[in-house]
């Protein structure tokens, strides 16, 4: 990549300009009801300066700290993929007259391409593989025309939270593809790096200095530092097999003991593609919305099939979740389908951690009774 | 092209084949070309309440025209199956692997179904009578929890008059007066008589009569890839996005609904796939 300079910290709010001037809605990092969401993003002072996140298990905190970086946190519950694969959106709408006829119209509308400011390694990685669901043998036309206008500013991590493993997955701390400009946070300033050309135009437009070799130096410690400080990892053995050869394991039973099936970590999962349609009638009748919303494998209906559900226990359910998310992607995607930001031990209400019960499925010489 | 937005089709004819099955003859209403192979489905969509993936029992080189029979079992399908002739839906397809029709060129074919499972295989049927010279023997083999549950009664009649064709008919609760066979759809087998080095199975129905099915045939001395199954989850997008049909590493939408056997044969026997 290329090195283009320092942005000293002062002329941030140039980078918001330049997307800005560019037609892009800027989307970036904010405290919001105790917790850094990505939202539209006018102005660099609305970026959270001076705030870290403590994660654990069940557990996110927000707190202060003296420093004047704006990126001294690792993960909020979302990044990039609501604004790709939208939590709600019309597919298609219907209209019926009064003979009967139907005329279906689809209801896609282009609103302002977004530039994402401070994309994490891990969303980077996950965005890689909602590109392959999405955007493979039959494309989703609109997560398409999103993807396809979207400019992302990546950001090199720096402060992981004790709930992050993207070292162990190979996905992070540091950003390697996948962006048109990436970010290394100092004290005094950003360096920037261009992934593209698009990336290269607008840093061009940037007030930049040189940089010095020591800056480099320290943005590289830092990030090499972030990824010794992650203490959780998975199991680094062929995860796919070992898993459905322990369909049986009593570890499920426990897990599921635990396990309220809510689907907060389908939800805060930058990976999971799962989603409902229904139909949204108006009042009268004449016209109807074609909706689709995020759904998970952890809810009741995901399985229903006319009469019975195939996955009634919460066992079953969390089983689906871990032998699809650490197994069955290598088949469909080619890669584990978790890139280690840790967000579903964070945001489970009582913090089952991934990485603790893909250990302890996988990690013993259990063999199903009856084997030899 | 949006995979998501469906075509309007036209009800033309409406048949009821038993007190809650009712056959749907369709025509799109856009006139633009429509073309499935036999095994594939498609998402027919009742105004205002949502779609169901249904296959397609009419023959591929049918005029136009298309038929899908339905059972009534929940809301989309009730509603569906309660329109009249001249009434219109949505409809988006065809989706889906369907019945592997080029291999089994030159082959016996035993299509053995169970229930309503014998929708997807009818398609089959007619696909092999109307092109008789390319395949061998046809045996059919259909079974049913009670004798109230057959539709078809009378093609089975026509078919099974038919050379080369073999119809075998089992209930596991017979009405008085019934000729076939009493017992699971698989005690068929044993009158079953195979070319086992040149037959293709093709199994639709329930999980446990398609799992009994396909180790049968194998017993009978069926390789295992000749066989296949037809398999259902539920689906709502059919482009395998929305996640809900996956067993395994398959998306059945898109990857089925048709699986050989030792595709799908470790999970079929685990509760939660």
């Amino acid at each position: 990549m290329d090195n283009s300079g320092i942005l000293p910290r002062g002329a941030l709010q140039s980078l918001l300009d330049a997307l800005t001037d560019r037609g892009y809605r800027t989307i970036g990092p904010q405290v919001r009801d105790n917790a850094i969401q990505y939202l539209d993003l006018a102005d660099v002072g609305q970026l959270p300066a001076g705030w870290t996140d403590d994660q654990a298990p069940g557990s996110y905190r927000l707190s202060r700290v003296e420093s004047p970086r704006c990126f001294a946190w690792a993960t909020g519950p979302q990044a990039l993929k609501p604004y790709l694969f939208c939590s709600r959106e019309v597919l298609w709408r219907a209209e019926r007259d009064a003979t009967g006829k139907l005329d279906f119209s689809t209801s896609q509308t282009n609103g302002a391409p977004v530039a994402i400011i401070g994309a994490r390694a891990c969303d980077l990685a996950a965005l890689a593989l909602q590109d392959r669901h999405f955007l493979g043998a039959i494309r989703d036309p609109y997560y398409d025309a999103r993807r396809d206008t979207l400019f992302i500013v990546a950001l090199h991590c720096a402060f992981p939270a004790d709930t992050c493993f993207c070292a162990s997955t190979g996905d992070g701390p540091r950003a390697k593809q996948g962006f048109d400009l990436a970010l290394s946070e100092l004290d005094e300033g950003f360096l920037v790096e261009v992934g593209t050309e698009r990336g290269a135009a607008v840093a061009a437009q940037l007030p930049l200095q040189p940089s010095r070799p020591e800056q480099h130096r320290q943005a590289e410690q830092e990030i090499e530092e972030a990824a010794h400080q992650q203490f959780r990892q998975l199991p680094s053995r062929d995860l796919q097999s070992a898993l459905f050869a322990r369909l049986e394991h009593p570890r499920w039973d426990a897990v599921a003991a635990r396990c309220l099936s809510c689907g907060n970590c389908t939800s805060v999962c930058p990976t999971c593609f799962c989603h409902a349609e229904q139909d949204v009638p108006a009042l009268g009748g004449a016209r109807t919305e074609h909706v689709r919303e995020w759904d998970s494998c952890f809810s009741v209906g995901h399985s229903h099939l006319h009469g019975f559900v195939v996955r009634p226990e919460t066992r079953h359910r969390y089983r689906q979740w871990l032998t699809h998310k650490l197994g069955s992607w290598h088949t469909q995607y080619g890669r584990s389908g978790c890139v280690g930001c840790g967000r579903c031990i964070t945001w489970c209400p009582v913090g089952i951690d991934i990485t603790e019960e893909a250990t302890a499925i996988t990690g013993d010489n259990w063999e199903p009774r009856g084997s030899a | 092209m949006n995979p998501y937005l469906p075509r309007e089709a036209q009800i033309i004819k409406r048949s009821e084949e038993s007190p809650n099955t009712v056959s749907l003859l369709l025509r799109l209403t856009d006139g633009q070309p429509y073309d499935f192979a036999p095994g594939q489905f498609n998402m027919l969509y009742l105004y205002g309440c949502g779609e169901v993936a249904i296959s397609v029992v009419s023959d591929a080189e049918d005029s136009g025209l298309l038929m899908h029979t339905i059972r009534a079992l929940g809301r989309v399908t009730r509603g569906l199956t309660a329109l009249k002739p001249g009434g219109r839906i949505g409809l988006r397809g065809p989706f889906g692997r369907g019945w592997p029709m080029t291999e089994a060129e030159g082959q016996d074919v035993v299509i053995v179904t169970g229930g309503l499972g014998c929708a997807p295989s009818v398609s089959v049927i007619h696909h092999i009578l109307s092109r008789r010279e390319r395949y061998g023997r046809l045996s059919i083999l259909q079974g049913v929890k009670h004798t109230d549950d057959l539709i078809w009664r009378a093609q089975y009649d026509t078919w099974s008059a038919l050379p080369d064709v073999e119809v075998m008919l089992a209930a596991d609760v017979a009405e008085p007066g019934w000729h076939g066979h009493v017992g699971l759809v698989t005690t068929l087998f044993d009158r079953l008589h195979l070319a086992a080095d040149r037959t293709v199975a093709m199994l639709c129905g329930p999980e446990v009569m398609m799992r009994a099915g396909a180790e049968g045939l194998q017993v009978l001395g069926l390789n295992a890839d000749s066989i296949h199954l037809s398999m259902e989850r539920n689906m709502q997008c059919a482009v395998g996005h929305c996640g809900h049909c996956q067993i395994g590493a398959h998306f059945v939408c898109r990857n089925g609904p048709v699986f050989r056997w030792p595709e799908v044969r470790s999970l079929l026997g685990t509760r939660g796939f």
